[in-house]
């Protein structure tokens, strides 16, 4: 009896164990190895790019120019900053409310930019110097029919390109950001607070928002163009219009507008200027240096108008965190979105182009 | 016809705004066999192997590929399909050894395999010595044999080749044309290639299709492929004898199946519909003449070519 049952029991087994492997053997570990095939073809992807990107002379020097620029620009905030610290015991105390580890990002001393205008000006640079060839490099040089040709779905290689160049972008300005922290720490010694922390952080996640926008139109630029020259020409036509013309159209047309005899009441002439601001947000470099304005300076407390009467009542002092976070929300939406829109642009019409491995 | 065919092709057409570039096209390919499609530049010839990859949509028509519908799954048919673009082009800052590597990687193929099949490879296309060499660096002929190396790490059931020999130097060619051909005959490979160049498709292919203006004029082997274009006149034969007179002339186009007689330099050419050489050299000798010579003219893919569009001008100009 007990032997029997020990038999059946032994079958069961047997059984189960059959039906499992040929389980196995059938549908599931086929697709669970494709599944896996697919994820290892975009990470082959994305590894390549980067150690393209890591390798190219461009790059190399772009990155060098970067370092260069925000050291020299640190050195000098940091003088400053320890010369206003120097010369009293009290200025230090004031400091410590003053979030005076952010005023390394913003101060200078007036022979070199800020960090800030440093990374605003160049990291658009390094964003389109990363995307301006992605695709129409490809073309030219015949692989991307090769590429085609692989079991891989086509946008693989768009993704890819974009990972790549934002995950180079994260680990750049991450490094740099906290660089920059440790030396401000080991200088100045006062430590950042954990609201400075986090605005810094903010401040990184911004730029590398920022920093992928141009990446993206130059992503966009190398699909619609066939030469590289020509999608680097004009990625850098768009990035001097908005970070140098545009704002100085703006002007030009907004001088007769705002002082226009034809207003005749303050409703009025806020609309007017209101309109304006407007216009003037629909530059990314003017959302970017709007809303990390706000983010480093925390008494930056309005980045709209403000009549007098408005601020009768407010007491001058810096902002919570969260108020700096929620008067920027609309600028970094829309920084997000005009991001996501160019990519959008670049990854439909690179699905719908014609692959041929010549012409 | 028993076997399904691996790449199937039905009434399959393209157009770009007024353009026709493929004009119901229909075609099957066998397991295992050589076929050239042959056309002049702009024939349609890289649009149709586009349209076998799903890398371009039909307007109407179908493909199948290894059982698979291209347009519908397009990375099932690249899985089992090679590709070898013309002009192919390779990562220049990347030696050829990594190039193949990237390859394998995008396939999905393990890392210690890979590199075991590359060298393989890269010894059968004899490139073992260039394997560290950047790819920028590689001349023409290298290019299109490491082309042949990295089409063939995912084992491919099919590889289609696109304008292989273009640019190589002769015996370039026939080394690669004897690998595609190795490839075919002890791998099982069906392999379709896309020429201009007549003699190279020639000298390897089963089958010929030959493509003209997105129509599939004629296919088959040689032989057919003449007798599929000039109905008439689909044997040449030679004649070399003396003395080669009026009488013996007419004898020879009294004989059935003999459309003309023309005067050449040192004989006749004789145009038949079949080939009648035993009739006429039995002619020749029961009128006394001597046989020098007899020979049935093969025709190359040049001539059938060449004739074509001879004829075609000709008809096109009636």
């Amino acid at each position: 009896m007990r032997a029997s049952n020990e038999g059946r029991w032994a079958n069961d087994v047997f059984s189960y164990v059959k039906r499992w492997s040929e389980r196995l053997k059938a549908g599931a570990p086929d697709e669970k190895k494709r599944a896996r095939g697919a994820n290892s073809a975009f990470s082959a992807i994305v590894k390549k790019e980067l150690a393209d990107y890591l390798t190219s002379w461009r790059m190399i020097i772009l990155i060098a120019l970067i370092l260069l620029t925000c050291f020299g620009s640190l050195y000098t905030a940091m003088t400053t900053i320890r010369d206003a610290l120097d010369s009293s015991d009290e200025a230090k105390e004031i400091a410590k409310g003053a979030y005076l580890f952010l005023k390394l990002f913003t101060v200078s001393d007036g022979t070199l930019p800020s960090f800030l205008t440093f990374v605003s000006f160049l990291g658009p640079l390094l964003g389109i110097a990363l995307g301006f060839d992605a695709i129409n490099s490809e073309r030219n040089r015949g692989t991307l029919s090769r590429l085609m040709a692989q079991p891989i779905p086509r946008d693989y290689v768009i993704n890819g390109k974009f990972v790549a160049a934002l995950l180079l972008n994260a680990a750049l300005f991450l490094s740099l950001g906290l660089l920059v922290t440790a030396l401000g720490i080991l200088v100045l010694g006062i430590p950042p607070t954990f609201e400075e922390f986090a605005r810094i952080m903010c401040f990184l996640l911004l730029c590398l928002v920022y920093i992928a926008f141009w990446l993206n139109l130059g992503i966009l630029f190398s699909v619609v163009f066939r030469q590289a020259a020509t999608s680097a020409l004009s990625s850098m036509a768009v990035w001097l219009f908005f970070n140098l013309f545009y704002s100085m159209v703006v002007e030009v047309v907004a001088k007769p507008f705002l002082q226009s005899d034809a207003i005749t009441s303050v409703e009025q002439a806020v609309g007017r200027q209101e309109l304006v601001l407007g216009l003037m947000r629909l530059s990314p470099s003017y959302l970017f240096n709007e809303s990390t304005t706000a983010l480093l300076s925390p008494d930056v407390r309005t980045l709209g108008i403000v009549t007098v009467e408005q601020t009768a009542g407010a007491i001058a002092g810096p902002l919570p965190f969260s108020q700096s976070l929620l008067l920027i929300w609309p600028q970094a939406t829309a920084l997000i979105a005009a991001t996501l829109i160019c990519f959008a642009i670049a990854y439909g019409l690179f699905m719908r182009q014609e692959i041929r491995a010549s012409g | 016809m028993a076997a399904p065919a691996v790449i199937e092709l039905d009434n399959l057409c393209k157009t770009y705004g007024d353009h026709r570039a493929v004009d119901h096209l229909t075609l099957s390919i066998q397991k295992g066999e050589i076929f050239g499609l042959l056309g002049p530049n702009g024939a349609g010839k890289t649009t149709t192997i586009l349209m076998m990859l799903g890398l371009t949509e039909p307007t109407s028509g179908s493909v199948r590929v290894c059982g698979v519908d291209p347009v519908r799954n397009p990375i099932e048919v690249k899985r089992k399909v090679g590709y070898l673009p013309d002009d192919v082009g390779f990562y220049h800052h990347m030696t050829g050894l990594e190039n193949l590597l990237y390859t394998a990687a995008l396939n999905g193929i393990p890392r210690a395999e890979a590199e075991k099949r590359a060298w393989e490879l890269l010894e059968k296309v004899k490139l073992t010595d260039a394997a560290h060499q950047k790819t920028g660096t590689y001349s023409r002929g290298m290019r299109q044999r490491l082309g042949l190396a990295d089409v063939l790490m995912k084992r491919p059931d099919v590889i289609i080749l696109d304008e292989p020999t273009l640019g190589i130097d002769p015996e370039g060619v026939r080394e690669l044309l004897h690998l595609i051909r190795d490839l075919s005959r002890h791998e099982g490979i069906t392999v379709l290639l896309s020429s201009h160049q007549l003699h190279h498709v020639q000298q390897i292919c089963d089958r010929v299709g030959l493509f003209v203006g997105g129509r599939l004029l004629a296919e088959g082997n040689i032989e057919r492929l003449a007798q599929q274009l000039f109905l008439q006149d689909a044997y040449v034969i030679h004649v070399v004898a003396s003395p080669l007179d009026a009488s013996l002339r007419s004898k020879i186009e009294a004989i059935p199946g003999v459309n003309k007689v023309e005067q050449t330099e040192n004989g006749w050419d004789v145009y038949c519909q079949t080939d009648v050489s035993a009739a006429i050299s039995k002619t020749i000798v029961e009128s006394h003449s001597s046989l020098f010579h007899l020979s049935r003219r093969d025709f190359g893919l040049d001539e059938i070519y060449h004739r074509y569009f001879e004829g075609r001008d000709v008809r096109e100009g009636e």
